[in-house]
């Protein structure tokens, strides 16, 4: 058994899970916003904003906001450890792309529930 | 005379700076040989070339090598089937430390073999004879058992490339399998326990390059989908 602390969930077993299981929510919500702007071809902002304004669509997004903060955690994490062999240099890189995704987190929560 | 231009990858450590490529000529005499033929053929020209092979006949998996940019096993590789152009390049098996030109140090490859525990494991009583299967049982096992250790797979991976000492690679995993596929054996959930961290199974990414060149016609990365798939039954 390797050991890897930095892992998304310490389990390859899980990090496989959440990969795929987040790629369905990716998936999903691409389809909805791709879908809601076909079928409103004069968009304007009012109506735009009427759509986030629904609960379901902020929960829907902040869903897939959290999504693509594991699933690119664990794409980039997997990234670092294949290609980054210092040990030092790799922990940096991981700790920016954790610190990033955390403030894109936070800061998509404010722009979604318009906080 | 039907010359066939080989470059040969060449590396004496106790002589050599650097690897380098030495270009070479055989005559075939207008026959489809088999890629270990020309070796020995190389051999008689310059007798300083060294390269494993032992059974010439695809089952002892000594002269896996890398044939015109893709791994195989020279003894039942024929030239009708990798030269380009006339032209043959020979280098050693990717990603392992070269020993001296196309022998590669395998000894990364065989710890990752070790792990995986390769032997029947089972606690209970040894019946009087032999502990018997059903023929179902035994199909079980069948496009697992054949693998003969060449590493032409392992070799061609690039997540074994990339942590040689933390994943297992398509050899082993397909190994692991073998026996967690075993009606025989007993030890499955430790096994699986073994594998569940995010190098040992996980790194593999399903490109198929071990499906691409192994020599016996195996499909490791069906395997390793079945050891996700005995992980995640185990898990839910």
């Amino acid at each position: 058994m390797v050991t890897a602390v930095t892992s998304f969930g310490r389990s390859g077993l899980y990090d496989w899970m959440m990969q795929r299981i987040t790629a369905v929510v990716l998936a999903a919500y691409t389809l909805l916003i791709v879908g809601y702007l076909i079928t409103t071809p004069d968009l304007t902002y009012a109506q735009w904003s009427g759509f986030f304004g629904h609960t379901w669509v902020r929960v829907f997004s902040l869903l897939t906001l959290l999504s693509i903060g594991a699933h690119s955690w664990i794409g980039l994490w997997q990234v670092s450890t294949d290609y980054i062999k210092q040990t030092g240099l790799r922990f940096v890189f991981q700790a920016v792309c954790g610190t990033l995704m955390f403030v894109y987190v936070v800061w998509g929560i404010q722009v979604i529930w318009g906080l | 005379m039907t010359m066939l231009q080989v470059s040969v990858y060449r590396y004496n450590p106790e002589t050599d700076n650097a690897p380098y490529m030495q270009e070479m000529q055989v005559d075939t005499g207008g026959r489809d040989l088999m890629v270990l033929d020309v070796l020995h053929l190389l051999k008689e020209q310059d007798s300083s070339l060294v390269f494993r092979r032992s059974c010439r006949e695809g089952v002892c998996g000594s002269d896996g090598m890398n044939i015109n940019g893709k791994n195989g096993l020279a003894c039942i590789k024929p030239l009708s089937e990798c030269v380009e152009n006339n032209r043959l390049v020979l280098r050693p098996l990717p990603g392992l430390p070269v020993i001296r030109d196309l022998v590669v140090d395998m000894t990364q490859f065989y710890r990752q073999y070790e792990k995986i525990k390769p032997f029947l494991i089972n606690d209970t009583p040894a019946p009087a004879i032999e502990r018997l299967q059903s023929p179902e049982e035994r199909e079980k096992l069948d496009g697992l058992y054949e693998c003969i250790l060449c590493a032409c797979c392992s070799t061609a991976c690039p997540s074994f490339w990339w942590n040689p000492d933390k994943f297992i690679g398509p050899s082993g995993l397909l190994q692991a399998y073998r026996f967690l596929a075993d009606s025989r054996d007993t030890a499955t959930r430790q096994r699986l326990a073994e594998l569940d961290d995010p190098f040992s199974v996980f790194r593999c990414h399903g490109i198929m390059n071990c499906v691409n060149v192994c020599p016996k016609g195996l499909n490791p990365t069906k395997a390793i989908g079945k050891i996700r798939t005995m992980l995640l039954q185990q898990a839910t």
